[in-house]
């Protein structure tokens, strides 16, 4: 599938897309800046370059009703699915208004009344907890789905292999999209996988599966949407492979030195947020200046909302320190209500 | 009361809760079609069906890990991992998933799972098929960890720990699910945390858990026919949190005291209940406390070797009678 086969978003939901994954760029980069003025701490991956992904699968998606689980590098995954990014923002700042009180950090944001649920730092992990979610999905008989976000290096794991197993055997309604960015941390797909194409991997457990183009928002929508509606269908699990590619380092520890810089310069002419700028321009919809306009409107947003709320905000308090360790006031834990 | 044998009761604890609420369902390996290794499911899939009572692949971090998200959304699953042995290869989403994701998501998510798991030596099972792993998991702050001795406390923690928001442990003993005792014929809901007297005493207070707690049983029997000596037997059925009062107050009355686990010494029950009679009441001893632990070996296939890297009865006599320069 090319994108000139699959135009199926209206001109508004295109604007809108563009909006939004400008935006998403824009954040990290301001979250790249933060981390270097010590704003921000631990771990940070950022997510340059692969907007198209979250957006595009999220698009097709019921946002709010779906489930949704990632890997550490989340942000943009949390906001997609709707968790305010002035609450993403504190909570990278470590501040009590973050979304987790700023005990969770970067690589653990949640939104659990967006049914985002989550960003996890163990590679693999959410495999089985995506298939778990499902599992309760199909108990409670509903028709959202879960859909579990994960790297190419992650399908090295077992959770990956023990997950799709069960994800078919008991016809789990869980989308599993792999963001294939060629790498885990330095090393390049070829050189720790053995079969390259990932969505090669899962037909042995009898998993219908696609590998698209994961910088062309539309070629994901459409792939996403058709996905979507096999899982949502009753169909049991699928497998979207959407290959893409990240611009920075794994996380600000990371000088990507081990890089070709033809890859990257090749990767950054495929830029997500270029290919469709140029495409709504070509099609008469947009101009270079009102690009130019939002672009400046959305770096005023975020440092005069999003960036001014996470500075303001205040820390969180020592009473917090112990709060969650063990869910407070549980009357059974006493033996009972009586 | 109803005299049955510890497996029934887990199986009356896992039957009347899924009998209570649809969202409970049973996980693991053969626990289905087959029952369960100890029994402890048996007759539970014919009753509730494939989708409560789910045989599972021999995926022990996935399917652990399955459950933990679907108790993210009210599934209560009340996952059997065969021999603690493979719960080393759940460590990751008990550990990593389970216990953390209620603080580091800011109190948004709960994992209210429960794990039901036989540790421990048996009869010569060698060295990969001997675990005992409490003192891994009673280390993991937002983990619960619960061990019963009884089938009374193993039908109430189960009854408890389904219903607890926490995800909790229940590390079970492959040497007593055939063990008889006492059941209330009500329902019944065993605290997770603390500790019961399982024998009064005033001269010495044993510290046991799960089966040591018998082999206090037998010391202490020991100590008053042939020595004199009465001891009181603690069971700590709780290990996280381990009941730091209970163990206070018991050593406040008898002012010695010895802590017999089923494991090696080292970072152990032993060293964290040392540990709070120091904080707690060092100048009430009247001797510095003991410890009868496990060697620190591998556990060999051997039986006379086996016997003799785990404590006994006889080893914790011979430990007490040192308290009393005897
Ligand atoms: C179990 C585990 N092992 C190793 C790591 C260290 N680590 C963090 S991210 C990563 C690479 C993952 O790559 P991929 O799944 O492709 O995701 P990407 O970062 O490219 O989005 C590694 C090795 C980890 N976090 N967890
Ligand atoms: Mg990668």
């Amino acid at each position: 599938m090319t994108s000139e086969d699959k135009r199926l978003l209206s001109v508004d939901v295109k604007k809108r897309l563009l909006h939004e994954m400008l935006f998403a760029r824009r954040f990290e980069e301001r979250c790249y800046e933060a981390y270097v003025e010590r704003k921000i701490g631990g771990f940070l991956h950022l997510y340059p370059g692969e907007e198209a992904c979250a957006h595009g699968v999220l698009e097709a998606a019921r946002v709010g009703h779906d489930y949704v689980i990632t890997s550490y590098r989340d942000h943009v995954h949390a906001i997609k699915s709707g968790v305010d990014p002035k609450a993403v923002m504190a909570e990278l700042f470590a501040k009590v208004t973050g979304c987790c009180k700023g005990l969770g950090g970067s690589m653990h944001i949640f939104g659990v009344e967006q049914r985002f649920m989550g960003g996890y730092a163990l590679v693999g992990g959410p495999f089985p907890l995506a298939a778990g979610i499902a599992k309760g999905i199909q108990m409670k008989g509903g028709d959202e789905i879960c859909i579990c976000f994960l790297g190419d290096a992650a399908n090295n794991q077992g959770t990956f292999h023990e997950s799709l197993n069960m994800a078919k055997l008991w016809n789990l309604p869980v989308l599993y999209v792999c963001e294939n960015n060629l790498y885990g941390i330095g090393t390049r797909i070829d050189r720790s996988t053995a079969v390259v194409d990932q969505y090669k991997r899962v037909s042995g457990y009898n998993i219908p599966s696609q590998q698209v183009d994961g910088q062309d928002v539309e070629v994901v929508y459409a792939a996403a949407a058709a996905a979507i509606d096999h899982v949502r269908g009753g169909n049991g699990p699928y497998f979207l492979e959407l290959m893409t590619y990240r611009y920075r380092g794994h996380s600000m520890s990371d000088s990507n030195a081990y890089r070709a810089k033809d890859e990257e310069r090749m990767w950054s002419k495929r830029d997500p947020i270029i290919m469709l700028r140029d495409r709504l321009i070509d099609d008469g919809q947009l101009t270079q200046e009102t690009f130019k306009k939002t672009d400046d409107q959305i770096l005023e947003h975020i440092e005069d909302e999003i960036i001014r709320f996470a500075e303001e905000s205040p820390e969180p308090t020592m009473d917090l320190l112990q709060k969650y360790v063990l869910v407070e006031n549980d009357p059974w834990v006493k033996g009972g209500a009586h | 009361m109803a005299t049955m044998m510890f497996w029934e009761a887990i199986r009356r604890a896992l039957d009347e809760e899924m009998a209570r609420d649809p969202m409970v369902i049973c996980m693991g390996e053969d626990i289905g079609v087959a029952g369960g290794t100890y029994k402890a499911t048996q007759g539970l899939y014919d009753k509730y069906g494939p989708e409560r009572v789910m045989d599972t692949p021999i995926s022990e971090n996935g399917f652990t890990g399955l459950a933990i998200g679907a108790s993210f959304v009210g599934v209560r699953p009340v996952v059997e991992i065969m021999s603690v042995n493979f719960a080393w290869l759940a460590t990751d989403q008990i550990v990593n998933t389970a216990a953390k994701v209620h603080y580091m998501s800011g109190g948004q998510i709960k994992a209210p799972i429960v794990i039901r798991t036989p540790g421990g030596t048996a009869h010569q099972l060698g060295a990969q098929h001997s675990a005992r792993m409490e003192k891994v998991f009673m280390g993991v702050a937002g983990l619960r960890v619960v061990t019963p001795s009884t089938p009374r406390q193993a039908y109430g923690l189960i009854k408890s720990a389904v219903r607890c928001e926490d995800p909790v442990l229940i590390n079970e003993h492959e040497l007593i699910y055939n063990l008889k005792g006492e059941v209330p014929d009500e329902e019944y809901f065993h605290p997770l945390e603390g500790s019961e007297i399982a024998r009064q005493g005033k001269d010495v207070s044993l510290f046991g858990y799960n089966v040591s707690v018998h082999w206090c049983l037998q010391a202490a029997k020991k100590l008053a026919d042939q020595h004199g000596i009465d001891a009181e037997v603690i069971d700590l059925y709780g290990l996280n949190p381990l009941d730091r009062a209970g163990i206070a107050e018991s050593v406040s009355k008898t002012h010695r005291a010895v802590v017999v686990e089923e494991a090696e010494a080292p970072v152990g029950v032993g060293a964290e209940v040392m540990a709070i009679l120091n904080e707690e009441c060092f100048f009430e001893m009247d001797a510095p406390p003991a410890r009868v632990s496990a060697l620190n070996v591998p556990i060999p296939y051997n039986h006379t070797l086996e016997k003799a890297a785990i404590p006994n009865a006889d080893d914790i006599v011979k430990a007490v009678l040192k308290l009393f320069g005897k």
